[in-house]
């Protein structure tokens, strides 16, 4: 309320070198960053004819094309699931990383007429920008739970790691935002390069075939991708062991995906890294974002 | 009351410099075009990455100090481009100062654009939420203050409607409605009082000086002169990125007609480089009824606007025109060479220098300082050509109806009408 017991004293000059992260304020912000999150997820589906179901449409479109190309056409084993399965549960986590990192990179340019006209932590913006696409997950793991279902298998209790990959696939989106959510600003052709570098970058990460397929002597550095952490141990964590050969009543069982492994936490260091260097990167350019519009 | 000894915003040499981009020479045809793409394809990350030249850098503020008190309202005026803007974006954080230092003492709330944020395909309701956020408001003050803010914007019936469905001045209303529930120490506002109809244009203004009289503190950037002298306690003038004067909002608003007064009453504009160039003025005269140029106009004599300009290809009708504004910044009237002349719309203008001339009778202009603004269009297609403020002239009226009869009245004309009284 506006009852001024002691007014705040609010200090403007100019800065120099690095600045403090000022993450109180984004926590004093919260309310905002949950209003441009439902902005995002509301303001996306309106006025399309199907509306919200893109959300699931658009993996799902995806998955159809790796079955029949990878699957069919190509023959790449897919860690003894179906198909549809193995590329649905790798999409996911990939969907979600892609669409925040692109997103965050592009932040800044996207909400230019907010950044012009009103001050906040600006450190919200590809916050926000990366969050929106969890709701969207949350569906499409609907959706993938009810195909699991139809195709006989159950999900495992260790589905409740969940959220750490997912943790993890937002750090990594969010750090790579960080670095380019400026320099995109200055340069209008990064937010056009992030596009193809994030296509690529795809074929970098375990969606479309096994990380088992990954000769040993690469894969040391494949694993310091954390994004192949993170698909990997998605899919470790929906599916676990899944039976194989029960033909004879052996039952044999392989595990799916990956468990969490030493260089997990090496993959997940680099991250943490990337992220903090990434935040003190951002606060140093966003003071005079405004001016290269 | 306010304790007029309690400063809240104190600025101390504040100054903001911009770089601005280097000039590019215009290639005139594809070829050249392609050339210089050829020859430098990086031009425009070497021209960043180098620092930058004495003519790339421009200050918009400059050596900027001052200090407001507590409960007073502020107004900042002075032409285009001279910092007003720049010392609001510096003073919201928006951007940062290059030098110099402010001291702001209470929550601020700035209102530099109407609606920032609003999403067109979101209800009324929920941009309340969104706008209100955008603006510093917590979830929860909102919602106390929501019924209030419906109110206020006169919007009950459509809050569950898209804003891409509302009327303009609904949509202004709303956002403006979000804004001043803000209830900010201090209110930092541009120019967006300009939007709305006269009815809601009052009301806002009265929810200002409610503010000011709950010892909220206002600075406030206008063009609109009786505004600011009807709100505001205090003056700012800006010039060049300098503040040029300040004290009373009567004295800065005197200081900024005396600045503008200076401008002379007859002006050649510079011949530019034709390039890309379709029309450009050339001068601008006001002559007397002996065709004298002049600074000064007696009524009831008229005085004549002579323009020149150079048309530098055939143009298809073309419409000259000027505005005639007074010292309040009010637009008096609007003229063109069209409304005389309706047929030349459909006429071809061939290159080469044309001089006209307008007649303004005297009859009902009323005396003190008139500024002329000229521009030159295709009407409805684009604009060719514009000199704002491009002289400067006083009318002075010895025999009128107000010298005879010094009672002070309103009204931005002063026409004798024709009355006819009868006893019945």
């Amino acid at each position: 309320m506006g009852d001024t017991v002691t007014a705040p004293v609010t200090v403007i000059q100019p800065s120099r070198g690095w600045r403090a992260l000022g993450l109180h304020e984004v926590w004093e912000y919260r309310d905002l960053l949950y209003f441009l999150v439902w902005r995002q997820v509301k303001g996306r589906y309106r006025q399309m004819a199907l509306g919200p179901l893109w959300v699931i449409l658009h993996p799902l479109m995806s998955m159809v094309v790796f079955t029949v190309i990878f699957g069919k056409v190509a023959r790449i084993p897919t860690d003894n699931l179906p198909g549809p399965l193995f590329y649905y549960s790798g999409l996911l986590p990939w969907v979600l990383f892609s669409g925040a990192a692109n997103g965050a990179a592009t932040s800044l340019v996207s909400n230019m007429n907010l950044i012009s006209k009103v001050y906040f932590p600006r450190l919200i913006i590809p916050l926000s920008a990366a969050l929106g696409g969890l709701i969207d997950f949350c569906f499409s793991l609907v959706v993938l739970v009810g195909m699991m279902l139809a195709f006989g298998y159950t999900p495992q209790i260790t589905i409740i790691l969940l959220p750490f990959y997912l943790a993890l696939a937002l750090a990594t989106a969010l750090a790579i935002g960080l670095w380019l959510a400026a320099l995109a600003v200055k340069f209008r052709d990064v937010s056009f390069g992030i596009n193809y570098f994030i296509q690529l970058l795809l074929y970098a990460c375990p969606v479309i075939y096994p990380m088992s397929s990954i000769p040993a002597r690469w894969a040391t550095i494949y694993k310091l991708n954390p994004m192949a952490h993170v698909v990997e141990g998605c899919r470790w964590a929906i599916f676990g062991a899944v039976r194989v050969g029960e033909s004879e009543g052996t039952a044999a069982t392989q595990i799916v995906g990956h468990p969490p492994e030493p260089m997990l936490a090496v993959a997940a260091a680099l991250v943490f890294l990337a992220l903090i260097s990434g935040a003190y990167h951002f606060r140093r350019t966003e003071r005079t974002i405004v001016d290269l519009l | 009351m306010p304790d007029t000894s309690d400063v809240v915003l104190r600025v101390e040499g504040l100054g903001k410099r911009y770089r601005i981009g280097a000039r590019e020479e215009r290639a005139t045809t594809l070829s050249k075009a392609a050339a210089r793409v050829l020859k430098s394809p990086f031009a425009y990350l070497a021209s960043v990455l180098r620092p930058p030249r004495e003519d790339e850098i421009i200050w918009a503020l400059k050596d900027v100090s001052f200090e407001v008190k507590r409960g007073e309202v502020v107004g900042i005026i002075g032409r285009n481009g001279a910092g007003k803007s720049t010392l609001l974006k510096i003073l919201s954080r928006i951007t940062e100062p290059t030098e110099g230092r402010a001291e702001i003492r209470g929550r601020v709330g700035s209102l530099l654009e109407v609606g920032t944020g609003f999403h067109p395909e979101l209800t009324g309701r929920e941009n309340i939420y969104l706008n209100g956020a955008i603006l510093g408001m917590k979830k929860a003050e909102i919602d106390r203050k929501f019924d209030e803010i419906v109110a206020f914007a006169e919007v009950e019936k459509f809050i569950d409607t898209p804003v891409k469905r509302y009327s303009s001045g609904m949509y202004v209303r709303l956002a403006f409605a979000v804004a001043a529930h803000l209830e900010p120490e201090i209110l930092l506002v541009d120019e967006v009082l300009a939007v709305g109809d006269a009815a809601f244009q009052k009301k806002c203004l009265g929810k200002m000086q409610a503010m000011a009289t709950q010892e909220r503190t206002v600075l406030f950037v206008t063009h609109n002169m009786p505004m600011t002298l009807n709100l505001c306690t205090a003056g700012i003038l800006l010039d060049n990125g300098r503040v040029h004067a300040q004290g009373t909002m009567a004295a800065t608003v005197q200081e900024y007609m005396k600045k503008t007064s200076s401008s002379a009453s007859a002006a050649d504009f510079p011949r530019r480089d034709p390039d890309g160039l379709k029309l450009a003025f050339r001068s601008v005269r006001i002559l007397d009824d002996k065709g004298l140029a002049v600074s000064q106009v007696l009524l009831p004599k008229g005085f004549t606007v002579q323009l020149t300009y150079e048309v530098y290809r055939p143009l298809r009708g073309v419409q000259v025109a000027f505005e005639l504004w007074n010292s309040m910044g009010i637009c008096v009237l609007c003229s063109t060479n069209l409304d005389s002349e309706p047929e030349a719309v459909a006429r071809t203008t061939p290159a080469g220098e044309y001089r006209t001339r307008c007649f303004v009778p005297g009859t009902f202009l009323r005396p003190g300082r008139y500024l002329l603004t000229l521009s030159a269009s295709i009407p409805g297609l684009e604009v060719l050509a514009e000199e704002k403020e491009a002289v400067g002239f006083d009318v002075v009226d010895c025999e009128g109806p107000e010298a005879k009869l010094a009672q002070g009245r309103r009204g931005a004309v002063a026409p004798i009408l024709s009355w006819y009284t009868e006893r019945v």
